[in-house]
């Protein structure tokens, strides 16, 4: 009976939470890594591309509301997800075109790109915060809970209740398919195929005909669809606050650093990897440790590695550890 | 001589209560900053107090009495300073109404009003530590010390039989003053707190926080935030995660917010802030609803109590000197005496005038203890239906 207190504890605190943080940091991850992997440079705008994204798929939610759509127990806000990626496609697009071409024609080195990508990130962090306003605006509809802790304990008699909201569970499922969909587009189709070409070796790739400008469009629409993704995930989860998505940055570029820029596969282990940790060094472990260990061991303090408050130093300090050991990354990706 | 003596003394007395004068009085809140939205009505208050006592024309032989604004800014101490040192050396007054937050409060107090011995009458700042300032017996205040909101919420924990309790505060001197009362308070009464933690505001997601706050336990969560704040995200996420069903909700988490953000999830729940169920507070509002204020505002009635005290202490003592009357502000806030309520500011100037003891009520039941500051009065609250009510007055 403790273990299985034990079991359910943790499940509750450290690996349902974690499991869909880190499927959320994988998808912005994987944004980050692909943009590195083909144009070449860190984009720094990205956390704010996902929070103007997620903004234009509030504004449609709320669109589809006033009209009395809704999507059953699902959340309106996955109806509006097609329309949000195409708006914010449409805007990185036009990004694109009117900043960063102008610097890949003069084939500018990466480090003035990620001062250009740092530049785009504060008038999109502007931008946002002039379209839907810097308040907490928690826009999840539908089905609230799959399991519920209060009837959990009810039913199975357990000292520890287990809650597993939907959107921790939509969270996770959506992430599989679109990771699954990203996959199969990269290896077996032929703009895949093309793509990773260019991003093997952009001279070759050139010889042999591909379009680098299809190229690089193909990239920031598939980069802006996981950042919207990534980021309407997020904020049904959480809430949405533009600020929060600009700190959300830091532990995206560690996922993506620590699987290996460049490599996809890597950012998906990147995040969980930093969302475990996150959770894992922060989390108090006196309970579980209380129910698995005999009495005499039973800690008597929280048993808390680091507080809470320094959740972001965990990634600092891996992201620090992978670089002075294994600069490109866990995956081999291309080094920084 | 001795008759000699009294006769002059008598005839001072009478002479300097005969000659009327020009009195004012610093108004210092937060015009600007954080708490600009409540400040405007405080600072009305205080004048409706002023302008009732100089339309009554019985303060000392028919003095008037002004108000000179300075903005506290509520957060930077140095500009805060700048507008007390301002009122003070420049435009002369005789006594401080303010500040408001407890940060430039203790800055204006230890900078201007005790070098200058200025007395100064605090609305709303609660934080403990100015309990014990050095403040040469100047400094007062209409709001309660947060250290009597740990007594408060140790006497309703008790009452309900609660053993153990973990505290989440927001993280800065509020949240922290009120979460170090609480623990004393609660531990000195043989309850424990198995934690005391931080959270930061404004953060999109607190399920971390709430971990280890399960992971210490305790049958209540006391959350001393701010309700617009992290205090409902950590809420929220106790609620989600089944890691706590009852709340107790500190001043800061009492409000409609609470109601809309979670209704019936927090039945059985309860909290207290500050309140009074005293004729004063029913009285104020329909003076300062005449004069075109909200008397509910935040720390309103404190305020016009503040200025009133001030007022009544220049006439107890005969004179608009900060060393003269600063002593008499206990004795008129507090019993025996008849009991004055807002809007009879000209009756209470009479009553002193005929040397009768007087116990001013106000807007905000003020009596106050210890250093100079107000005992407190608090509603408390329960959640049922999901929805909050007013169950006790303590």
């Amino acid at each position: 009976m403790d273990l299985l207190n034990a079991i359910v504890a943790l499940l509750n605190f450290v690996v349902i939470p974690a499991t869909a943080y880190g499927a959320q940091l994988a998808l912005g991850a994987l944004g980050v890594t692909l943009i590195y992997g083909i144009l070449r440079f860190s984009n720094f705008a990205h956390g704010d591309t996902m929070a103007l994204g997620t903004g234009f798929v509030i504004l449609f939610t709320w669109w589809l509301q006033s009209m009395g759509l809704s999507f059953g127990p699902l959340p309106t806000a996955f109806l509006a997800l097609p329309l949000g990626i195409a708006l914010t496609a449409a805007v990185v697009l036009l990004t694109d075109r009117s900043v960063y071409r102008f610097y890949r024609k003069q084939k500018a080195a990466p480090v003035i790109l990620v001062i250009v990508s740092m530049g785009v990130m504060f008038v999109m962090n502007g931008v946002t915060r002039f379209v839907i306003g810097v308040d907490e605006i928690r826009f999840a509809d539908g089905a609230k809970f799959l399991i519920n802790a209060n009837d959990f304990k009810a039913a199975t008699g357990l000292a520890e209740g287990l809650a597993f909201k939907a959107s921790q569970a939509q969270t996770i499922v959506t992430a599989v398919a679109v990771v699954a969909l990203l996959f199969w587009f990269l290896n077996k189709t032929r703009t895949g195929k093309s793509m990773r070409a260019y991003s093997d070796n952009e001279d070759l790739a050139l010889l042999s005909g591909i379009s680098p400008e299809r190229v690089v469009a193909v990239t920031w629409i598939i980069a802006s669809g996981l950042a919207v993704i990534a980021g309407t995930l997020y904020g049904l989860d959480k809430s949405f606050k533009a600020f929060n998505y600009f700190q959300l940055l830091l532990p995206i570029f560690a996922s993506a650093i620590v699987g290996g820029l460049g490599s996809p596969l890597g950012a998906i282990a990147g995040g969980f990897l930093i969302a475990f940790s996150e959770v894992g060094f922060t989390y108090a472990w006196k309970k579980v440790a209380t129910y698995v260990l005999p009495e005499s061991l039973a800690p008597d303090g929280l048993a808390q590695l680091l507080s809470t408050d320094y959740k972001f130093a965990v990634s600092f300090a891996i992201l620090i550890v992978v670089l002075l050991f294994k600069p490109t990354g866990l995956f081999k990706g291309k080094s920084v | 001589m001795k008759k000699l003596l009294a006769a002059t003394a008598s005839v001072a007395l009478i002479a300097g209560a005969a000659s009327a004068e020009d009195i004012k009085i610093g108004v210092v809140l937060g015009f600007t900053g954080p708490l600009e939205s409540i400040t405007p009505a405080m600072g009305a208050a205080a004048e409706l107090a002023m302008k009732e006592v100089t339309d009554s024309g019985k303060l000392l032989g028919g003095s008037t009495v002004t108000s000179v604004r300075g903005d506290s800014t509520c957060v930077d101490a140095a500009a805060a300073t700048a507008a007390a040192e301002r009122v003070v050396t420049t435009d002369k007054v005789s006594a401080i109404m303010g500040a408001d937050c407890s940060g430039v409060t203790g800055a204006i107090l230890s900078n201007v009003a005790v070098p200058n011995g200025i007395v100064m009458v605090s609305p709303s700042a609660t934080s403990p530590a100015l309990s014990t300032a050095e403040d040469n017996g100047l400094f007062f205040r209409t709001a309660p010390s947060d250290a009597r909101q740990g007594e408060v919420v140790t006497d309703i924990l008790k009452e309900k039989g609660i053993g153990s309790i973990a505290i989440s505060y927001t993280n800065n001197d509020y949240g922290k003053g009120l979460a170090e009362s609480i623990q004393r308070n609660f531990e000195a009464a043989g309850g424990t707190v198995t934690i005391s933690a931080a959270h930061e505001d404004g953060k999109a997601d607190y399920s971390a926080e709430v971990g280890a706050l399960a992971s210490a336990g305790g049958d209540v969560l006391v959350v001393a935030g701010y309700v617009d704040q992290g205090g409902s995200g950590v809420v929220r996420a106790a609620i989600d995660t089944g890691a706590f069903s009852t709340f107790y909700f500190p001043d800061g988490m009492v409000g409609q917010k609470l109601n809309e953000n979670f209704g019936a999830e927090l039945n059985g729940s309860y909290g207290a802030y500050p309140g009074t169920d005293s004729q004063g507070a029913a009285m104020f509002k329909d003076l300062a609803g005449a004069a075109g204020i909200d008397g509910t505002s935040a720390f309103a009635p404190e305020s016009y109590d503040a200025a009133a005290l001030i007022m009544l202490a220049m006439a107890a003592a005969g004179s608009s000197n900060s060393a003269d009357f600063s002593g008499k502000i206990m004795d008129l806030a507090n019993a025996p005496g008849e009991k004055i309520y807002p809007g009879e500011l000209a009756k209470a100037l009479d009553l002193i005038a005929a040397g009768t003891e007087i116990d001013y009520e106000g807007a905000s039941a003020v009596e106050l203890v210890g250093p100079g500051e107000s005992k407190g009065n608090y509603q408390e609250i329960l959640f049922a239906d999901g929805v909050y009510s007013t169950v006790n007055y303590r």
